[in-house]
């Protein structure tokens, strides 16, 4: 009997194509939305996890400015100094490296061609800081950075922009208002995990970044990388005690800098990435309530074209429970074969985003299980309220409905 | 199924109906379809039901053929009270006792003439095979060998209806109930089929109760029973014809 009406589902849905592939759309879309999203959205929170690991999950950024308190700051944050520097190298234990910056936007000129970026004044310890090497020249020496040199290391973007297959090595290009000696070109970083392009910046010495652009002493934000990453918490604290005392910060207040732990970052991204994939999953999750309401829609139809149909069901001895059945294992049938097209479209499409998207792909069986029992689950829900209608037809008159 | 065409005073008729009454409608608006019908139809016979339309005669076959149920008297099929009955008990007395043939044949449409007469076997709940021979064997006596495998639409009229008589007859019914089973065909089709019916009813001994408004038709049964206004006007026995 369930064979049977299992077949006799199948035929009805063969026999109404075209119909049959509209109806189940909506299940088709909403099932795959489901899947794309939870798994692109996985996909990009391990991609997060691993790009910020591999910035160095032992880096501290220290920053002027407590950022993280409500509204704007009233004054501008009081800046550091290269004596605050000094100090962090000398009193806090358990360091790899420490770089003083400085940053401002600035106009590079090489030639026809410049471009607008990132200039950075900082000292060599910043390659080690942010693991970061050379693909061509050498990094800044002893001499340059405590003399303030007019040398620069150029980021793969500005290499591209400026000289194209030229090489640059030795190369004079003017940044801001001064002529200055291209000495290495740094390696590709790629885009940061917000976006940006880590390889749209120019590096100088600190004290020429001072002395020509900046016009001051200010040392903007301290990159520090603990030895180890179980010393980050340590580190983190000393820094804060110590920065405290330097700045003298009444006991009581809020700390007038902030000290960034990547790994917190890291937590932040992810979680935020998290909440956008339920977001968007739940979303997904009601066009695939909508394509229950379009199956509900054409079963109801199309009881109503075999209503004679049914009523001869009726007359020659089906139970009620028995046409039910039918309707309702049709409408399962139909929604249950919608999701696993939705499931074979989506693991195309997300196998697609995830290249595009240089994102690992996640295959997650657990969601596509999940979704695949919803569009059945769909099916029975959405499908009862037509099959019950079917089920209670009085066979007099259906069987006079034309 | 029962022992067909014995006149045994112990067995109970087929179908008893003493007083049947059927309204439709309640106060001033109520219609009386039937006004007390009494009716007794013996295994084995043939009965032609005739009258004009709104004499009740369609509100009859639907209580006889437990579709519908009365609003008041008494029908006893064998020696079941149908009027008690629920509507579950009356669809499996229907499975079990009844085979219905339509004007409109009402086959299922784009299903081939054996899954059409395979059908009530299924929801009896007999096994592919056997629903299989019965279904071709019931298709042969109507003979309509070799066109198992044919959809309606590639039927005759006559053909579908006499796809439609095997369909009633492969479970082998108590009655077979037919509403004016040639009012949709030509007079040679017409008694092409009712041939087909006097043999079912004279050679297998199937009891036949069948509506129509054609004389000619109903000169095919044994008994003639004419309705008027809700009420049984005549009830003629015929001479059997040789």
């Amino acid at each position: 009997m369930w064979w049977d009406t299992l077949l006799l589902a199948f035929r009805e849905i063969r026999r109404r194509m075209l119909r049959s592939f509209l109806t189940v759309l909506g299940v088709v879309i909403g099932v795959a939305a489901v899947i794309i999203m939870v798994t692109v959205g996985r996909g990009a929170t391990a991609k997060i996890t691993s790009d910020i690991s591999s910035l160095g999950s032992n880096l501290l950024v220290v920053i002027a400015g407590q950022h993280r308190g409500p509204g704007g700051s009233s004054a501008p944050p009081k800046a550091f100094y290269l004596h605050d520097v000094a100090a962090v190298v000398e009193q806090v234990p358990s360091l790899r490296a420490v770089a003083p910056t400085a940053s401002r936007q600035t106009k590079v000129v090489y030639g026809n061609e410049n471009r607008s970026t990132s200039v950075i004044g900082t000292t060599d310890q910043y390659l080690t800081t942010r693991a970061w090497g050379l693909t061509a020249g050498r990094g800044f020496a002893e001499a340059e950075l405590r003399a303030g040199k007019a040398v620069c290391l150029l980021g793969e973007t500005v290499r591209a922009a400026l000289f194209g297959r030229l090489s640059p090595l030795g190369e004079r290009i003017r940044v801001g208002k001064f002529s200055c000696q291209v000495i290495g070109v740094l390696a590709s970083k790629g885009q940061s995990s917000m976006g940006s392009d880590q390889d749209d910046t120019v590096l100088i010495p600190l004290r020429t970044f001072q002395r020509r652009i900046a016009g001051n002493q200010d040392v903007g934000a301290i990159m520090v990388s603990a030895a180890t990453e179980a010393d980050t918490d340590k580190v983190k604290i000393d820094i804060q005690r110590l920065l405290r005392e330097r700045r003298r910060v009444a006991a009581g207040d809020d700390d007038d800098f902030t000290v960034l732990d990547m790994k917190e970052i890291t937590a932040t991204l992810t979680g935020t990435t998290r909440v956008l994939t339920m977001l968007l999953g739940a979303v997904a999750a009601v066009s695939l309530l909508v394509g229950g309401i379009g199956i509900m829609n054409i079963m109801l139809v199309s009881v109503t074209e075999r209503t004679r149909e049914i009523g001869t069901r009726l007359a020659i001895g089906a139970l009620e429970s028995e046409v039910l059945r039918q309707f309702l294992v049709e409408a399962v049938v139909l929604s249950s074969l919608g999701g696993l097209i939705g499931v074979a479209i989506a693991l195309a499409v997300t196998l697609a985003i995830t290249r595009t998207m240089h994102i690992p792909f996640l295959f997650d069986p657990d969601i596509i299980a999940l979704a695949f029992a919803f569009s059945g689950a769909i099916g029975v829900i959405f499908g009862y309220v037509p099959a019950r209608r079917a089920a209670r037809l009085d066979p007099i008159e259906a069987l006079r409905h034309e | 199924m029962s022992d067909a065409a014995t006149d045994n005073a112990a067995t109970p008729p087929l179908i008893r109906m003493r007083g049947v009454t059927k309204v439709y409608g309640s106060g001033q608006a109520a219609m009386h379809a039937l006004r007390g019908i009494d009716l007794t139809i013996e295994s084995g016979e043939f009965v032609a039901v005739m009258g004009p339309s709104g004499s009740g005669k369609s509100t009859c076959m639907n209580v006889l053929g437990c579709l519908d149920t009365p609003s008041g008297g008494s029908y006893r099929f064998q020696d079941i009270e149908v009027p008690s009955l629920t509507r579950r008990q009356r669809a499996l007395l229907r499975r079990h006792r009844f085979g219905f043939i339509f004007q409109g044949y009402n086959l299922l449409p784009r299903t081939t003439a054996l899954e059409n007469v395979e059908l009530p076997l299924m929801y009896r709940g007999t096994a592919l095979r056997e629903r299989r021979s019965l279904a071709l064997g019931a298709l042969a006596h109507v003979g309509l060998s070799g066109w198992e495998q044919h959809r309606p639409g590639e039927l005759s009229g006559g053909q579908q209806q006499r796809v439609a008589i095997a369909r009633a007859i492969v479970t082998e019914p108590a009655v077979l109930l037919a509403d004016e089973p040639t009012g949709n065909l030509d007079s040679i089709r017409s008694h092409e089929v009712m041939e087909l019916l006097r043999g079912l009813n004279r050679d297998d001994g199937i009891t036949i109760v069948m509506v129509t408004h054609e004389a000619d038709m109903a000169a095919y049964a044994g008994r003639v029973v004419q309705f008027a206004d809700g009420l049984v006007a005549s009830d003629l026995r015929q001479k059997e014809c040789a």
